[in-house]
């Protein structure tokens, strides 16, 4: 039963993934059906975003899923009607925007797609459409408390990875001691903190406001932390498509159409109308910063490295150091299970079988959804705890089945040999049997370890930043995948060569040679 | 006559359709050096294995040492210490532990049953071992032996426990014909201890030099017995005229 209340509260979280896969692909087939206009050479304009970014952005349609709804998609039709064209939706993970919209995916992207430097030295941008301010979210009853990022000197923040609000978080780190925690949605940091996993959350105000409403005991800081701005972004070349938007949009803001939409969405006030008079009266050709700051000044790719270095270093010490804990815990739980199924009644041999065919039969990922977010109603484990534990069970079951394979692989006749010299049972297994697998196993266990480094990655799943995740935000930020790549390579190599050269060190050193 | 310090009664064993002991009655007195004969197949293994508990039977049972196996399960090791205390194996493919070596083959089970100091355990080891002739091969793994010192040192693996009574299956199967003779003396040497011996074998040249008593095994049942002289020479039942004929190597 407790299984079961387990499975169900975490499909949730899978099922947010699940739908919004769904709903993409049945927005293309509809998109496709769509009458193909006669004004355009090319016809459609494609636009990329996340349908699982949901409202006010974009989401599908609840009373007809198979339609999409949210500002973003209103804007985009602005957008493609100016153009005489046919909006026509991508689906794309929402970290992924950037990457696609340069390999030709789709002709602008835009979700919430945040105006950075990094975007601007790698991508054309489109004039900001809306403003937004980066908020702090509290426990109610924190709200005396925690009034801004400086209150929260040692405790865990929130946010969504690769954003502007991160990067806020990653710049207070060193002078206010925040430990930023990184999550791939915008709904779990809000669930987590409710949950007292976090103690603040920093979002743009239209996801924090969204949060309030869906769960209950949080309030927002009134006082912003920043202000940034969603802009649409287009690849490099598309300077006459991306100059014909600027206008269209800038049309949108003088007669009032963005205005409208704002409000429909209940994300219009007082600064945001002033936002749209402000741009609306901009010259035409004048780039807009972010917060000020002017986009001339990004950072080349060697300096963004050594500023990022030492975080991809921590992140691999915590991708060796998990990894060896859970093949620590592996190895233990798989003697014990692999000793049960040889050794065990029926009963435990049932039970046991059971485990390692649940755990091989189902995806580790969903294992570690529902140790940490479907489990969190009965224990709340830490991040890295849950972690541990999900990977360390996990690959039990693997390593139970190359002992149980090594203890049924020696002779029999060892056995009964060490059985009439008076070794008792357990003895025989220590002594005779144990060691004597142990040297079989050797080799598969190597390759486990080595497996399980790389698996170590789907921990970033629940917000831990291990070695892949936090090369994927040096990736987001700098905008380019080649030095973070290249990097988290070496660093995933340096770690599983060693280990590869010292089991077969070890193998040679212990092998039995067959007479 | 002193007690046997071995009775098997009535000992029936099947293996699914086929009845491979059929009423086994065999005794066997303390120095006594016995070789039950048979043609392969004829459930000699069997025996000495039942005697040692590594095999469950169907029905009569099997005296040694004072204790007593009967019919069903094989009784769990922790109980059957006073068994192993009396009784010693050598396994025809010797069955040496292939992660150790030689010294330590020996030596694990006086150290781990017996609580003998590894020192002194080693010690032992390597004299029993030097006694068998093997004393050179005492550091070797059994990968790096020949059959006849993968035999003497599970020989002296056995004998380091001081069994009272030793079985062995087919000791002369991994030996050319000079050794058997070396091997039925040094043999003979140790029952002069007081040792008793029940050796499975079918090479009648080595039951003719070693044995007192020899028992034949036929169709499940011991069907011949009596000193190699007699049985060796006159025999009386067709399986044993088959086994002389048989025995060409």
């Amino acid at each position: 039963m407790l299984l079961l209340a387990i499975a169900i509260a975490s499909a949730s979280a899978f099922a947010q993934q699940a739908s919004a896969a769904q709903a993409a692909s049945a927005l293309r087939t509809t998109a496709s059906q769509a009458p193909a206009p006669k004004t355009s050479s090319s016809g459609v304009l494609r636009w990329g975003g996340d349908a699982e970014g949901g409202a006010p952005f974009v989401e599908s349609d609840p009373v007809n899923p198979s339609t999409l709804r949210g500002f973003d998609v209103e804007v985009a039709a602005i957008l493609a009607e100016g153009l005489g064209r046919t909006p026509q939706f991508v689906q794309v993970a929402w970290s992924s925007i950037d990457a696609s919209v340069r390999r030709g995916d789709f002709d602008i992207g835009m979700s919430g797609v945040e105006d950075t430097p990094a975007r601007r030295a790698q991508l054309l941008v489109t004039i900001p459409y809306y403003e937004f301010r980066e908020v702090l979210t509290v426990r109610r009853a924190d709200a005396a408390k925690f009034r801004s990022l400086a209150d929260l000197r040692g405790k865990r923040v929130g946010t969504l990875g690769g954003t502007q609000a991160y990067e806020l978080l990653l710049a207070a780190g060193p002078t206010d001691a925040i430990v930023a925690v990184s999550y791939d949605d915008d709904v779990h940091p809000y669930t987590d903190l409710a949950d007292g996993r976090l103690d603040g959350v920093l979002l743009d105000n239209i996801i924090a406001a969204r949060a309030e409403r869906r769960t209950p005991g949080l309030f927002t800081q009134p006082t912003p932390a920043a202000v940034g701005h969603y802009v649409g972004v287009l690849a490099r070349g598309q300077e006459a498509l991306r100059d014909q938007i600027d206008a269209i949009l800038r049309g949108a803001m003088r007669n009032g159409r963005l205005d409208r939409i704002y409000r429909r969405w209940e994300i219009y006030d007082d600064s945001e109308a002033a936002f749209l008079r402000r741009e609306a009266a901009a010259a035409p050709l004048e780039a807009v910063g972010s917060t000020g700051g002017q986009a001339t000044s990004t950072p080349g790719p060697l300096s963004a490295t050594l500023r990022y270095l030492p975080a991809v270093l921590r992140a691999a010490l915590i991708s060796v150091v998990l990894s060896c804990l859970s093949m620590a815990l592996a190895v233990i739980v798989g003697i014990v299970v692999a000793s049960g199924r040889v050794y065990g009644s029926r009963m435990m041999r049932l039970v046991l079988t059971s485990y390692v065919e649940v755990t091989r039969g189902t995806p580790v990922l969903l294992q570690l959804f529902v140790i940490y977010y479907g489990m969190s109603s009965v224990v709340r484990l830490p991040a890295f705890v849950a972690a541990w534990i999900g990977l360390g069970f996990n690959y039990a079951a693997y390593e139970s089945e190359i002992y149980r394979g090594a203890l049924l692989a020696v002779p029999v006749g060892q056995l009964e040999a060490a059985r009439t010299l008076g070794l008792a049972e357990a003895q025989v297994l220590r002594l005779v049997r144990g060691p004597q697998a142990f040297r079989l196993a050797l080799a598969p266990m190597t390759n486990d370890f080595v497996a399980l480094l790389k698996d170590s990655s789907l921990v970033s799943v629940i917000t831990v930043i291990e070695l892949t995740k936090q090369t994927q935000i040096f990736a987001a930020n700098i905008g380019s995948w080649v030095v973070p790549g290249a990097l988290c390579a070496a660093l995933y190599l340096a770690m599983s060569l060693p280990l590869s050269r010292l089991a077969r060190r070890l193998e040679k050193r212990l092998r039995i040679p067959q007479s | 006559m002193s007690e046997p310090i071995l009775s098997i009664a009535g000992l029936r064993l099947s293996r699914g359709p086929r009845v491979v002991l059929d009423g086994v009655d065999l005794d066997v007195r303390q120095g006594e050096r016995v070789a039950l004969m048979g043609l392969s197949g004829g459930g000699k293994t069997t025996v000495l294995r039942a005697v040692c508990a590594l095999e469950p039977f169907d029905a009569g049972r099997v005296t040694v040492g004072g204790f007593t196996l009967r019919p069903g399960p094989i009784p769990r090791q922790s109980h059957l210490g006073d068994l192993r205390r009396s009784v010693g194996m050598v396994f025809q493919f010797h069955h040496l532990f292939a992660h150790l070596t030689a010294v330590e083959n020996v030596s694990l089970a006086q150290v781990h049953a017996r609580g003998i100091a590894r020192h002194d355990a080693d010690a032992r080891s390597r004299s029993w071992l030097e006694s068998l002739g093997v004393g050179a091969q005492a550091d070797a793994r059994p990968s790096e032996l020949s059959g006849g010192e993968a035999q003497r040192v599970a020989i002296a693996r056995a004998l380091a426990m001081d069994p009272p009574l030793l079985l062995m299956d087919e000791p002369t199967a991994s030996l050319d014909p000079a050794r058997r003779t070396e091997l039925a003396a040094a043999l003979a040497a140790l029952t002069a201890a007081g040792r008793t011996l029940l050796v499975a074998a079918h090479d009648v040249t080595f039951a003719h030099a070693f044995a007192t008593r020899v028992a034949v095994l036929a169709e499940g049942r011991v069907v011949e017995g009596g000193p190699p002289s007699e049985v060796l020479v006159r025999p009386a039942h067709p399986a044993t005229r088959s086994l002389l004929l048989g025995n060409g190597d």
